[in-house]
């Protein structure tokens, strides 16, 4: 793959405050400063499962998740630790949740970032199969639409993720439904041991949008402001109406796929290639460059996060295990021990109800029926080698005007010329 | 499996003709719940395969588009795992979808969805899915294997679900009323043989009857025959005829497997002593192995017999009208069962 896709962001800063910046730097900093202690916490044989490393990766959790508001929803992957900090969920969470502890948001009932709150922070708790956060984030998204309330929704999923059946009917489906969620799909290259070539004989997987008929994007999901700024483009354009966006976060997993894994599958040049890219490393010696960020200024954020780290790190070591009957808890909600989930309504609940809501239950298609035919010059099916085939590629225009593969190289989108669907035959 | 006689659906407990109305058939039942509980709440919506202009592929959705508009009838793509992933989204934001399966036997392509992500949310992350899966299931109509099955146990199988499978209209509207407001995820079976086979007059108001609650059909004192759905009009059928004899058998609808009404069926046994489970469902792994088990738990010194079980053979379901029949009970196999029980 090309791996030039980057540094020329450092010109095009116009759009961020240095607040921004900072923020973008801090929680790319906290991203890797968590894992480095549950590193550490795992050698010491106190995380209770698995570990999965988002080394290298963090530019896209934080990018990403800096694009949406508060009121929008994210269900993050097993890797996308940056993505619930700057959602506002406690490092104190995730170091409980890995521990088993009894003062984490599962009490211990499942681990790493498999937790989710309903209520406040908007985040869906992710499971391991993967996939399978895309029509959920899908009916969230629709749901939110339903309720009037102007929400976007945001999953991710690996080059690995992208090869399951609920991935196609999850996108077809918020494509047809134009939810407005956006995917963000992170090619680390590597599903486990398997490489992306191994996995799809594609070069973009962003290129699958197409036959969505959804408008997508390619960024170097190692520069941070790049990531930033497509997904804060993409999270406009999907609350605008424009339906669901993916978009091809271009990374390295530079770790094994958990900690037991060493990845000597991957060959030693491509991991040293991948190191001088270090998405906080860059990002920090531009930030430099910039005087966006000073020795004192680093100095201060420096302590912030230790000092955070230390007592939630503590309070997590300090927890007790959960209770073992707690076990046989909670399977069902009851009544009135558990969430009560109420629609929030934000718009008027009679547009959806008789007599607003009465509809002539007909399909209208376009070319046929009720004497609106065109003679079938725009029915949307051609048989054959007609000369209406040969319009494809202009009424493949028309009907998604606004499905063009982006490729970002540098914090701005530039249109790619999309290549037209020429009729296979 | 014989027509079905009104009058099978009006030996229970409740009494709820009232002597206005006409009588509706079973499919007319849960029409008339999801429409009566999309009036009551906009949160209610529906989304499926075909269940918009078409009115579903059976017509229990009906008419609801032009009442409701496309944003609450959604018309979906052929995607199982979508439409249970988007209900499950949906619930998450207070909406309380309901998702039509458009044969129970495509349950099989979300099973993931509904195992992993909609049963285990509320034990996990205290994050309850108030969906509701239904749609039309069982044989009896000559389906074939794609179109007759009986999955409810690898749903039963799965704490964090609740699986309610009916057997009269009453029962039907009131259970899916009550599945619709439950706060849990419910699979709801609709056996297609009952669609327009029986009729009952329902109670004019609103009405729920709930979930985890079996109902004494028949009393009696000889044996007891545990069933549900289409099974439990064949066992009616069957009691009939071992009344003729002087057998009197206390026949028991589950109306839910998932929880499972131990109370009632350990109160019947303990006063029969005797117990035979007649279940469409395959053999192997079906309900009858639970009950056994309970029964062998907590009621082991009331048995004078072994516990027997009628159900469909552990094949698949055949097409050929004489290959079905055979593999489907029937109330000769539940005659002969309940008879050799009685001898004990």
């Amino acid at each position: 793959m090309k791996t030039d896709l980057h540094k020329d962001h450092l010109r095009k800063d116009k759009d961020l405050t240095r607040q921004q910046y900072l923020d973008l730097y801090y929680y790319m900093r906290l991203n890797r400063a968590v894992e480095d202690t549950m590193v550490k916490l795992f050698r010491q044989n106190k995380i209770v499962g698995g570990l999965y490393s988002s080394l290298g990766q963090e530019a896209i959790s934080v990018g990403t998740a800096y694009a949406l508001e508060k009121k929008d929803w994210l269900a993050p992957m097993i890797r996308n630790i940056g993505a619930l900090l700057v959602k506002g969920v406690p490092p104190r969470d995730i170091f409980t949740q890995h521990m088993a502890k009894y003062t984490s948001p599962t009490l211990g009932k499942d681990g790493t970032s498999h937790f989710g709150d309903l209520d406040n922070l908007h985040i869906v708790s992710p499971i391991s199969m993967l996939g399978d956060l895309i029509p959920v984030m899908t009916g969230v998204a629709m749901a939110g639409r339903y309720l009037g309330q102007k929400i976007v929704s945001m999953t991710w999923i690996g080059d690995g993720g992208s090869s399951t059946g609920v991935f196609h009917e999850g996108l077809n489906f918020a494509a047809v439904q134009k939810a407005p969620f956006v995917l963000i799909l992170e090619n680390n290259q590597w599903a486990y041991s398997t490489p992306v070539k191994r996995q799809v004989p594609i070069e973009n997987l962003a290129d699958r949008a197409k036959a969505y008929g959804i408008a997508s994007y390619i960024v170097d999901g190692n520069d941070v402001v790049a990531v930033y700024r497509t997904a804060k483009e993409a999270v406009d354009r999907a609350r605008a109406g424009d339906g669901p966006i993916l978009i091809e976060a271009k990374t390295m997993r530079m770790r094994g796929h958990a900690q037991h894994d060493p990845a000597e599958y991957v060959p030693k040049d491509m991991f040293a290639h991948w190191k001088q890219r270090d998405p906080i490393e860059q990002y920090e010696k531009f930030l430099l460059e910039k005087k966006l960020l000073n020795a004192a200024t680093k100095k201060e954020l420096e302590e912030k996060m230790e000092a955070l780290l230390n007592k939630d790190r503590d309070f997590a070591e300090a927890s007790p295990m959960p209770p073992p009957e707690l076990a046989e808890k909670g399977v069902y909600c009851t009544g009135d021990d558990c969430h009560k989930i109420a629609a929030k309504w934000e718009r008027d609940k009679s547009e959806v109800m008789p007599p607003k809501s009465n509809i002539a239950a007909v399909w209208k298609v376009a070319g046929f029926g009720a004497g609106q035919g065109s003679g079938g010059k725009n029915a949307p099916i051609h048989f054959g080698d007609t000369a209406a085939a040969e319009e494809q590629e202009d009424n493949e225009a028309k009907l998604s005007p606004k499905a063009p593969t982006k490729v970002v190289r540098n914090g701005a989108a530039k249109t790619a010329k999309v290549r037209a669907g020429k009729a296979q035959r | 499996m014989a027509e079905i006689k009104t009058s099978a659906t009006n030996g229970a407990a409740h009494q709820t003709a009232n002597g206005h109305g006409e009588p509706v058939t079973f499919l007319e039942a849960i029409k008339q719940a999801i429409f009566e509980e999309m009036e009551r709440d906009p949160a209610v919506v529906l989304l499926g395969e075909d269940v918009g202009v078409y009115g579903g592929a059976f017509k229990t959705s009906e008419g609801l588009l032009e009442r409701f508009g496309w944003e609450r009838v959604i018309d979906t793509p052929i995607s199982e795992s979508a439409i249970i992933g988007a209900a499950c989204g949906m619930s998450y934001l207070g909406l309380r979808p309901i998702a039509e399966m458009q044969f129970i036997d495509f349950i099989a392509c979300c099973f993931n969805q509904l195992t992993n992500f909609v049963a285990k949310g509320h034990y996990l992350w205290n994050a309850p899915a108030p969906i509701v899966v239904r749609g039309p299931s069982g044989g009896g109509v000559h389906g074939g294997p794609f179109h007759s099955a009986n999955p409810e146990m690898y749903f039963v199988h799965t704490p964090g679900l609740k699986v309610v499978y009916p057997s009269t209209p009453y029962d039907a509207k009131g259970l899916l009323k009550a599945a619709i407001r439950d706060n849990n995820p419910v699979l709801f079976f609709e056996h297609k043989f009952l669609y327009r086979r029986i009729k009952e007059v329902l109670p004019v108001g609103d009405y729920t009857v709930p979930l985890g609650k079996a109902i004494v059909r028949r009393e009696g004192k000889h044996l007891t025959i545990v069933s549900y759905a289409a099974m439990m009009h064949t066992a009616l059928e069957a009691a009939e005829a071992l009344a003729k004899e002087g057998i009197e058998a206390e026949v028991i609808d589950l109306r839910t497997l998932l929880p499972l009404d131990e109370e009632t069926i350990l109160e019947s046994v303990k006063k029969t002593n005797r117990c035979l489970v007649v279940h469409e469902d395959t053999k192997t792994g079906g309900i009858a192995g639970e009950i056994a088990a309970v029964l062998c738990e907590k009621a082991f010194g009331y048995l004078d017999g072994p516990l027997m079980r009628v159900t469909a053979l552990d094949t698949p379901v055949p097409y050929a009208p004489p290959l079905e029949e055979h593999f489907l009970p029937n109330a000769k196999k539940i005659f002969a069962a309940a008879k050799e029980l009685a001898r004990y």
